[in-house]
C-alpha cells in the first residue's frame, strides 16, 4: 500500500511556525535543512501511527486515485475545517471536514487536474488558508493537484496567521528580533559547551559525542514528558538526572579504565567518534527518523516591542542562565571549583596536592552530561521545535567553535565563545546570508580567528602548539 | 542454504563496486595524513567532496575529461593550503576541528539553493548529465560479462559441492596467507635471533602473492559475478575504479619508502626533534596534506562516478566511515587502507543482510536491520581503538600516535 496515501504531508509551517515572524527566519534554515532527510524517512515509518479510519483511502489500479493530506502539520494540525475538492472546470465537487488530526482525503475516479480549497468560513478565527507557491497556484487560491489512477498525490495546504506580513518588518526591527534570538541560542550553546570544555580541560579530550548528550537530553524528555506525561518543570528535572547518570556512568564504564590504560588522546578522541556514531543510529533505532515533540502545548508568546519570542523561551533562557551561574559560581566560589580548575591547569599537580583528581573528572563528566541534556530539552523545546536523532550533531560544530574560539579548556571562553556564535549564526540571515550558510559563517569565523588569536578569545598563548 | 548465497553474493558485489574502491582511494590519502604524518584530518569528504564537484560541474560544461579531473584536483589542492597555513603550526586538535568544519562548510555551500544552477543545490547534480564522458571513453564493448569466466556452472553442471569446495580454497588460501604473513613478519624483526628459513625472504612474498591471487580466482568461481561491460554501472567503472587504487597504493608505497616518507614518520614521532635537525616541519606537513586531500579528491570522482553528487552523501560520515576502515586496516602500512575498506564495506553489508534474513520483521524491520549495521560500525570502531589500534596489518610499536 502506497503510505504516500495516508500520510500526506502537506502543512509543514504550522500555525505556531508562522506566528512568530523572528522565529521563522530561525527556523527557515532549518527545515531547509530537515527537508530532504525529514520527508521520506517519515513517509516510511509513521505510516501507520497516523491511519485513521476516517481519511483512510487506497488507490486501485486503474480504477481509483486519492488526493488526500492535512491541514496544518502533523503535529499541529487544524481539526474542523472544510476542504473542498473542485474539478478542472472550477465546480465543486465534494467537501470534507478535517478529523482530529488535520488529514482530509478524496477519492477520484478519473486522472486529471483537480484543485482543492479550504472553506474560509470553516477555518478558526485568525487563520487563512496561505497563498500557494506560483507552480502549483489555481483559482481563487486553491493548489492544483494531479490526480493519477492507482496512486495517491498529497497536495500542499498551507494555513498562517491573518496578520502575517512578510515584508512588513523594518530592517532594524529583524536586527533586534535576531539579536534576542541570538542570545538564546547563545545561552543555550553555552550549556552545552559549558560541559565540553570542562572535559576538555580536565582530560585533553576533544569529546566528539557530546552532541550526542544534547540529543539524549531531548529524547528522554520526550519519553517522559509526551509519552509517559509526566509534567514539564519535572520532566527537565528528570532528564538532566538521568543526564548525569549517564555521564557518571560513562566515566566510571569508559574513560576511567581507558585513561588507566593509557590510551592516548587520539585514540580516545576516535572512541568519542565511535560513540556518537552508534549512539545517532541508536536513537534511530528505538525513536525512529522522524521530529518528535516534547510538548504538544502551545505557551503562547510575548512581544517587547519590535521583538517576539515564546514564553517558554524566555523560561528556557532564564533556566540557562541559572544554570550557568550556578556553575561559574561553583567554578569560582567553591573547594570542588578551585580544585577543578587545579586539575585543568596541570593534573599532576594537583594530584600532588592532594586532589583525588579521578573524582574531579568524574564529577566534570557527571555534570558535564547534565548540563548537556538540559540543553538538549531546552533546544527541543525552543528552537528546533522538536528532537530528532541527529538534532544534537547539527550543532556539534558550533559548540567547537564556541569552545575553540572562546579558549580550548577555558569554561568563561566557552560561554563567551557560545553568545558570539549564537549571535553570529541568527545574525547572519538578515545581514544577507542565505539559507544554511548561517552555520557556515560561524564556522567561517571561526577559521579566520585561529589565523588571528589561535589561543581563542579568552586562552593563554602558551597553551598552544 | 540460497539465504546465505544470497547474502553472500551482496557482499561480495559491495566488496567490488565502485564506492567501495572511491572509499579505499580517500583512505590511502587519509592514511597518508594519519597513519605517516600523524595529522588529524576530519575533513577528507570535503576533499572528495571538490574533487567530485570540480569534475562534475566541468563536465557538465564540456570541459574534457582529462582537464575535469584537474580541475576537481586543483581545487583540492587549494583547499589543502587554505586549511593548512592556518592550523599545521597549532596543536592536532585544532587541525581536527577546522578541517571538519571546513568540509561541513563546502556541503552547506554545495548545498546553497542560490547555487543550483551550478551545484544543483541539496538534490546534487544528475549522474546521466556528467558520466556519458567517461562511460563513452570505455573499449570493454557491449553485452554483460561474468568474472569469473570459468566459474562452478561449468564444472558438475554447477553442482553445491563444486561450489562449495571453491569456498573452501577460498577460506584455505586465506588462512594459508595470515600465516606465511606472520612469518614474513616476525623475519622482518630486527630483534630476532632465529635463522631464516625458506619461507622468510622473496620466496615468502611471491608466495603470499600467488596464494591471494588463487584465493581471489576460488571467490569468484564460487560466487561469480555479472554486469554489463560497460555502461553507468559495469566492469568498466569498476577495473579503472580498482585499477586507481592500485595505482595509488603503489604511489604511496613509493612516497613512504622515500627519504621524504622518513620525514613524514619523523614528524609524527617527534616534531620537536626533526625541527631541531633543521627541518622544515610546517612544509613537511603541508605536503603531506596536499598529497593526501589529492587522493581525496580522486577518491570523490570515483564516488560520483557511478552514482550522483549529491552533497549529504559526501558528508562528515564518510570521513568517520574512513576511519573506522582505515584503522580496521591498519594505519601506516601500505595495504591496510585498501583491506579494511573492502572489509569495513563488506561486513556491514553482511550485518545489515544477515539481520535482514534472519531476524524477524516483528523484532528488526528492514530499515532497523540498516541502523542495526551502523550501531554495530560505531561499537566496533570503539572497541577497535581500545583493543586492536594496530588493527589487522599494522604494527603496534610504530603507532604510538599522539599529536
Amino acid at each position: 500500500m502506497p503510505v504516500g496515501c495516508l500520510d500526506g504531508r502537506t502543512g509543514l509551517k504550522s500555525r505556531h511556525y508562522v506566528r512568530t515572524v523572528g522565529a521563522r527566519a530561525v527556523r527557515k534554515g532549518l527545515v531547509g535543512t530537515m527537508l530532504l532527510g525529514l520527508v521520506l524517512p517519515l513517509l516510511l515509518l509513521v505510516g501507520g501511527s497516523s491511519a485513521s479510519a476516517a481519511t483512510l483511502c487506497l488507490p486501485k489500479p486503474d480504477e481509483t486515485g486519492c488526493i488526500s493530506g492535512t491541514v496544518g502539520s502533523r503535529s499541529d494540525p487544524v481539526a474542523g475545517v472544510d476542504v473542498i475538492l473542485r474539478d478542472a472546470q472550477g465546480t465543486d465537487i465534494e467537501t470534507v471536514t478535517t478529523e482530529a488530526d488535520g488529514k482530509f482525503s478524496f477519492t477520484v475516479t478519473e486522472a486529471g487536474d483537480y484543485f482543492v480549497v479550504l472553506d474560509d468560513e470553516s477555518l478558526p478565527d485568525g487563520l487563512e488558508q496561505q497563498p500557494p507557491r506560483a507552480a502549483i497556484a489555481g483559482p481563487d487560491g486553491s493548489v492544483k493537484v494531479t490526480a493519477n489512477l492507482g496512486s495517491a498525490v498529497s497536495p500542499i495546504v498551507e494555513v498562517r496567521d491573518e496578520d502575517y506580513d512578510a515584508g512588513g518588518d523594518s530592517f532594524t526591527d529583524q536586527i533586534a528580533q535576531s539579536v534576542v534570538n541570538g542570545l538564546r541560542l547563545g545561552l543555550l550553546l553555552a550549556l552545552a559547551s559549558l560541559g565540553l570544555s570542562l572535559i576538555y580541560g580536565t582530560t585533553g579530550l576533544s569529546n566528539f559525542s557530546h552532541a550526542e548528550l544534547v540529543t539524549l537530553g531531548g529524547m528522554v524528555a520526550y519519553g517522559l514528558v509526551n509519552l509517559a506525561g509526566m509534567n514539564l518543570w519535572l520532566g527537565i528535572v528528570a532528564t538532566t538526572i538521568v543526564c548525569a547518570a549517564v555521564g557518571y556512568l560513562q566515566d566510571r564504564l569508559l574513560w576511567q579504565p581507558l585513561r588507566r590504560r593509557g590510551l592516548g588522546l587520539t585514540q580516545m578522541m576516535i572512541v568519542t567518534i565511535g560513540l556518537a556514531l552508534a549512539a545517532q543510529y541508536a536513537y534511530q533505532y528505538f525513536v525512529g527518523a522522524s521530529l518528535q515533540k516534547v510538548v504538544v502545548r502551545d505557551f503562547g508568546t510575548t512581544s517587547f516591542g519590535p521583538v517576539t519570542l515564546t514564553n517558554l523561551s524566555f523560561l528556557a533562557m532564564a533556566v540557562a542562565i541559572v544554570a550557568i551561574g550556578l556553575v561559574g559560581f561553583v567554578l569560582v566560589r567553591t573547594r570542588i571549583g578551585q580544585a577543578t580548575r587545579a586539575v585543568s591547569d596541570n593534573p599532576a599537580l594537583a594530584a600532588a596536592s592532594g586532589i583525588d583528581v579521578d573524582k574531579i573528572i568524574r564529577l566534570v563528566w557527571t555534570a558535564a552530561a547534565g548540563l548537556a541534556g538540559l540543553a538538549g530539552v531546552l533546544y527541543a523545546l525552543v528552537i528546533s521545535n522538536g528532537i530528532r536523532w541527529d538534532t544534537g550533531m547539527q550543532i556539534l560544530l558550533l559548540l567547537f567553535a564556541a569552545v575553540t574560539l572562546g579558549g580550548l579548556g577555558t569554561a568563561f571562553g566557552a560561554f563567551v565563545g557560545s553568545i558570539i556564535i549564537g549571535l553570529v549564526v541568527e545574525l547572519a540571515g538578515p545581514l544577507g546570508a542565505p539559507g544554511d550558510l548561517k552555520y557556515a559563517v560561524a564556522l567561517a569565523i571561526l577559521i579566520v580567528l585561529l589565523l588571528v588569536r589561535p589561543q581563542g578569545i579568552l586562552g593563554r598563548a602558551e597553551r598552544v602548539g | 542454504m540460497d539465504t546465505i548465497l544470497d547474502i553472500l553474493s551482496a557482499v561480495i558485489r559491495e566488496a567490488i563496486s565502485p564506492g567501495t574502491a572511491a572509499v579505499a582511494i580517500a583512505v590511502i590519502g587519509l592514511n597518508l595524513h594519519f597513519g605517516y604524518t600523524g595529522l588529524l584530518n576530519f575533513g577528507q569528504s570535503g576533499f572528495m567532496l571538490l574533487g567530485a564537484y570540480g569534475f562534475a560541474i566541468s563536465l557538465v560544461h564540456d570541459v574534457p575529461l582529462p582537464l575535469a579531473v584537474l580541475v576537481g584536483l586543483g581545487l583540492a589542492f587549494v583547499f589543502a593550503l587554505v586549511l593548512g597555513i592556518p592550523t599545521l603550526q597549532l596543536r592536532g586538535d585544532y587541525l581536527a576541528i577546522v578541517t571538519i568544519s571546513a568540509a561541513e562548510i563546502i556541503r552547506f555551500v554545495g548545498r546553497l539553493s542560490n547555487l543550483k544552477d551550478l551545484t544543483g543545490g541539496a538534490q546534487g547534480i544528475q549522474g546521466r548529465t556528467y558520466q556519458p564522458a567517461f562511460v563513452d571513453l570505455s573499449f570493454f564493448g557491449d553485452g554483460a560479462w561474468t568474472l569469473a569466466p570459468f566459474n562452478y556452472t561449468d564444472v558438475a553442471d554447477g553442482a553445491g559441492w563444486v561450489r562449495a569446495l571453491g569456498g573452501l580454497v577460498f577460506a584455505a588460501c586465506i588462512v594459508a596467507t595470515v600465516l606465511v604473513g606472520r612469518r614474513l613478519k616476525r623475519a622482518a624483526d630486527p630483534t630476532r635471533t632465529a635463522p631464516r628459513t625458506g619461507l622468510d625472504g622473496t620466496l615468502g612474498k611471491v608466495a603470499a602473492v600467488v596464494l591471494v591471487l588463487i584465493g581471489l580466482y576460488a571467490l569468484f568461481f564460487a560466487m561469480p559475478v555479472t554486469y554489463g561491460r560497460s555502461g553507468v554501472n559495469g566492469w568498466w567503472v569498476r577495473a579503472v575504479a580498482w585499477t586507481l587504487v592500485a595505482l595509488s597504493t603503489l604511489v604511496v608505497y613509493l612516497l613512504v619508502r622515500s627519504p621524504w616518507g622518513r620525514l613524514l614518520r619523523g614528524v609524527r614521532e617527534d616534531e620537536d626533534a626533526m625541527r631541531s635537525l633543521g627541518r622544515n616541519v610546517f612544509a613537511v606537513k603541508m605536503q603531506s596534506l596536499v598529497i593526501g586531500g589529492l587522493f581525496g579528491a580522486l577518491g570523490g570522482m570515483v564516488y560520483v562516478l557511478a552514482s550522483t553528487v549529491q552533497p549529504d552523501a559526501l558528508g562528515r560520515q564518510i570521513t568517520f566511515f574512513s576511519y573506522t576502515a582505515l584503522l580496521l586496516g591498519g594505519a601506516a602500512t601500505i595495504l591496510g587502507p585498501v583491506l579494511g575498506t573492502v572489509l569495513f564495506f563488506s561486513a556491514r553489508i553482511l550485518i545489515r543482510e544477515s539481520a535482514r534474513a534472519y531476524v524477524p520483521d516483528s523484532i528488526m524491520s528492514a530499515q532497523q536491520t540498516e541502523q542495526f549495521s551502523f550501531i554495530v560500525v560505531g561499537v566496533a570502531l570503539v572497541l577497535l581503538v581500545i583493543f586492536r589500534p594496530q588493527g589487522i596489518l599494522g604494527n603496534k610499536r610504530e603507532l604510538r600516535f599522539n599529536v
